[in-house]
């Protein structure tokens, strides 16, 4: 595999791999995709996955493990109407295939005459993560090697740290899809990523800090001593920090959100109740509010899965569409939805390049790439001062949505008190709760800084977890609720 | 002994020799069998049937170090004897390239002997038809929407169930295997009136079919849920007692057992470091973890490590009485494992629970309500909001108001704050109804005082 030219796009690196590894050329993938359509149904696709994940982690000094793992398979999908049969095989082979499309055509009983399936290279894919090494073939030897020196350097930071992990994950997946309407996709994802914790102690108190990094790109981007020194101060720093925290206010106040990863406040707002399944569906506190007022003017928040290198971009998604710019709220108005290619049909839309899966086990839904705010035009400096008291929070660690209800929360990790217009003391992390269709409505001020989170985010649906990015330049969102514990 | 178990059995012995040949000084191999179907039917309608037969096999390699052994995990579904033979070379290579850990190894013995029949599957079950299951998923969608008349959508009603074997054997000479099953429904209906819309779940789960909840009773009580969340609001943000209800009370039960577990022990890192044979509930806590408990979801006759299922006492009548181990966090605090490894296949393995509750109290949640005079019952928690590190806790939640022994009104968009450890001390009721949906169980309980933040 590593013997790939890199030269070449990731989209004819895959399609070598598939057909001299597995022997999976046109006229076999024709072939599986026929036994599908010899029942009723309208649609019918092939994933095929071939994965390989290493990690190699680090505690008290000692990288005790290292681990290497292979996901392979492929999962058929038959589509009729709204009902969508699904079989999957850890086998990769036109065999495995053509027996799963026999189980997942079960959805429909009517057989019928079909004309064959002619697949040909689906076409305007991008080419967002070529690299020269993957991340799996980086000796482990270096990744052991790097993973001592961020011990030593984490440690020798301040005598209050008694704790260092630290851990390398390296992805890469090769996919490919083919689908009745004769799309042909294939793509190589390399993924990578860092973690940082560390625990600092003083006296019987305890406290954590945590910092990631990760993206689509080469190892050695995160090597640089720059970049991971970085990673690791944050990390120090916050769980200095948190060791000075003190209990945070609790009830609505006027809340400043900093820039970069505090964007989860937009993928937990808004984000998932804007995906197309939910809309289709009718169970979103968003469902018919297209073309209405849900922000603030000024507010634009986008779902881009083309910048290259993020870990939540993709050249196509996961049925072969290839991934866009999608602009979900246009200066406070509600302009899209993210679709797959199942519930953009049923909706008359066009599919958004949103179709993504966890592996070749599950069946794709509309998912967020990388989902973030267009910078605004105020000073940073501005938006604090002009808050007289409460909260500014910097950093975030998971958030959850109820779609339904629209009420949607977010957990800081990183906060503080304002205390007449500047930064105070620190406080302790606390779940923020909202209502998404009016949360951004009470946004007041947008700050130029627009920043994209580290890239470590990962994103829970049905069970199935998928790589995303999150972005916000700084704003003011008034009367938010707060759940600390100080009255 | 069927023919595909004996079969297991052979590749997991074949790939212990293969580990053993490219120089692993000790290894574990897991390989696990799965065959699952899953349906899900919105309305009338069938959204998806999904079928999938997996296998999995881990190995890990140990080899001796200089100061300690090296250990790796490589995993992959490739169960071809030159593939398995290839891959354990690459794990003791992949090993060669970490460094040496005194504390690493397998458990030097202890391993299970008997291996009880604890009602893990039924075969009757096995024939079961998909479109039974089908049938399940559209009575409990159909008993929902003719609950009541602003019952007009929902997520679907979902039916799955599942089979899986699993054999487990290492270089000290223990291999051992069972087939488990396990099967669900659930049900996630919307109600609406007027402006307000919300879902809400109920779900059932059992080791065998004949256990589950009646369809139309999960389809009923989910609607029931969804149609008391209609006109949710918020409430002054305030200290009031705080009654977790059967569905919300698990989590608590969870987190207490997180912050238990040897690893987050010896790392420093659970608030309950210091605690041991201390007082840390109120006296009226008892937390037990069993691993054989009959038919249970979580059930299993030996861990991760072969070692014996058993029940371990975790707290009882509020004082911290063991942690769970397995054999490397034992070892790092100088103890026996407690038959507490979670394993699987792509991972090594650490300390999780099997069947783990809350021993349940004398009065129901109805007279818990009645006795409350102005407090919050949690039925719905969201976030991820819990620092085992120092106990801070903090999460969304939804639920109703009580005024005068009362439900007032249903509650919304607040957060419930406290610190877990002040929680557990200040629980002053448990409620008698003790209900299993999966591995974790609890009755209701009350929490004395906690933070409300709202408006």
């Amino acid at each position: 595999m590593s013997a790939s030219d890199p030269t070449q796009p990731s989209a004819d690196r895959a399609l070598d791999f598939f057909r001299g590894r597995f022997d999976l050329d046109d006229g076999s993938l024709a072939a599986a995709l026929d036994t599908a359509l010899e029942r009723q149904v309208d649609y019918a696709d092939l994933y095929f996955e071939y994965t390989t994940t290493d990690s190699v982690s680090l505690e008290e000094g000692i990288v005790k493990s290292g681990d290497r793992h292979l996901e392979q398979g492929v999962g058929v999908r038959a589509v009729r109407g709204e009902r969508q049969g699904y079989a999957h095989s850890d086998e990769i082979s036109v065999e495995s295939a053509r027996l799963a499309a026999g189980t997942a055509r079960a959805i429909a009983d009517e057989t019928r005459p079909h004309a064959p399936v002619a697949l040909t290279t689906g076409a305007g894919g991008h080419d967002l993560y070529s690299i020269a090494t993957a991340p799996t073939d980086v000796p482990v030897a270096t990744k052991v090697d790097w993973l001592n020196e961020i011990d030593a350097y984490a440690r020798a930071k301040s005598p209050k740290v008694s704790q260092v992990m630290a851990s390398v994950v390296c992805q890469n997946k090769h996919t490919l899809v083919a689908a009745s309407d004769g799309t042909r996709v294939a793509d190589v994802l390399p993924l990578v990523r860092v973690n940082v914790q560390v625990l600092a102690a003083d006296g019987s108190r305890r406290e954590v800090g945590y910092q990631g990094a990760g993206g689509r790109f080469e190892l050695e981007t995160l090597r640089e001593p720059a970049r991971w020194q970085g990673l690791v101060d944050e990390a120090v720093r916050i769980a200095l920090l948190n060791l000075e925290a003190e209990a945070c206010p609790a009830g609505a106040m006027d809340v400043v959100l900093g820039p970069g990863w505090p964007g989860i406040l937009l993928h937990e707002a808004i984000g998932h109740g804007l995906e197309g399944d939910f809309n289709r569906k009718k169970t979103s506190a968003f469902s018919d509010k297209m073309g209405q007022r849900v922000a603030a003017e000024g507010v634009t928040v986008v779902d881009d899965g083309t910048i290259p290198g993020r870990r939540g971009s993709i050249n196509v998604d996961d049925e072969g569409t290839p991934s866009k710019r999608n602009v979900l709220i246009e200066n406070g108005v509600l302009v899209g939805y993210m679709q797959d290619r199942l519930n953009a049909e049923l909706m008359g839309v066009e599919p958004t390049g949103n179709g993504r899966r966890e592996s070749y086990a599950h069946l794709p839904l509309p998912r967020m790439t990388n989902t973030f705010m267009l910078a605004g035009e105020d000073d940073p400096q501005d938006i604090l001062a002009g808050v007289e008291d409460w909260l500014y929070a910097v950093s975030f660690g998971g958030g959850q949505v109820d779609i339904t209800s629209g009420k949607f929360v977010f957990s800081a990790s990183e906060a503080y008190r304002i205390e007449g217009g500047r930064i105070g003391r620190p406080v302790k992390g606390a779940t923020l709760i909202g209502n998404g269709p009016d949360v951004l409505t009470r946004v007041t001020q947008i700050g130029h800084d627009l920043a994209l989170d580290e890239g470590v985010g990962t994103c829970g649906k049905d069970g199935q977890g998928v790589p995303v990015g999150v972005g916000l330049p700084t704003i003011r969102v008034n009367e938010l609720t707060v759940g600390g514990t100080e009255g | 002994m069927s023919a595909s178990q004996a079969e297991m059995e052979n590749v997991v012995r074949h790939a212990l020799e293969a580990a053993g040949r490219a120089g692993a000084s000790q290894a574990d191999v897991l390989l696990v069998e799965g065959d699952d179907r899953e349906v899900r039917v919105r309305g009338d309608e069938i959204e998806f049937v999904k079928q999938a037969q997996e296998r999995g096999l881990g190995i890990r390699a140990l080899v001796d170090g200089k100061e300690g052994r090296q250990t790796s995990i490589v995993s992959t579904s490739d169960l071809a004897p030159d593939a398995v033979a290839r891959m354990a070379e690459e794990a003791v290579a992949l090993a060669r390239a970490t460094a040496p850990d005194p504390t690493a190894g397998l458990p030097e013995g202890g391993f299970a002997t008997d291996l009880p029949d604890l009602g893990l599957c039924d075969p009757a079950d096995r024939n079961v038809a998909l479109d039974a299951r089908i049938e399940d998923a559209k009575r409990a969608e159909a008993a929902a929407r003719d609950f009541d008349a602003r019952i007009d959508n929902s997520e679907g009603s979902q039916a799955s169930s599942g089979y899986a074997r699993v054999v487990y054997g290492n270089s000290q000479g223990f291999v051992g295997s069972y087939e488990s099953a396990s099967h669900g429904l659930f049900a996630e209906p919307l109600a609406r009136e007027g402006d307000s819309m919300q879902r809400d779940y109920w779900m059932t789960s059992a080791r065998r079919l004949a256990d589950l909840e009646d369809a139309a009773t999960v389809g009923r009580k989910a609607a029931a849920r969804a149609i008391r969340r209609l006109g949710g609001k918020r409430v002054e943000t305030c200290e009031v007692p705080v009654i977790f209800d059967g569905m919300t009370a698990p989590s608590l039960i969870g987190q207490v057992a997180s912050c238990v577990s040897g690893y987050s022990v010896y790392r420093e890192s659970t608030f309950l470091g210091d605690k041991l044979g201390e007082s840390i509930a109120a006296s009226a806590v008892t937390i037990v973890d069993d691993g054989r408990l009959p038919g249970g979801l979580g059930s299993k006759p030996f861990d991760g490590e072969g070692q014996p299922t058993r029940r371990n006492v975790i707290v009882q009548d509020g004082t911290l009485q063991t942690w769970l181990l397995d054999a490397y966090s034992g070892r790092k605090l100088d103890l026996p494992s407690t038959g507490s490894a979670a394993r699987g296949t792509g991972s090594a393995p650490r300390v999780g629970t099997t069947n783990l509750w809350l021993e349940p109290g004398d009065k129901t949640l109805d007279e818990l309500i009645g006795e409350l005079d102005r407090g919050l019952v949690v039925t719905e928690l969201i976030g991820m909001g819990f620092n085992p590190t120092t106990g801070d806790y903090s999460r969304g939640a939804a639920g109703l108001w009580v005024e005068n022994g009362e439900v007032v009104h249903p509650v919304e968009e607040i957060t419930i704050a406290g610190n877990l450890g002040d929680m557990l001390k200040s629980i002053d009721r448990i409620g008698s109804e003790l209900v299993w949906r999966g591995r974790t169980a609890s009755p209701p309980v009350r929490i004395a005082a906690m933070t409300v933040a709202g408006e």
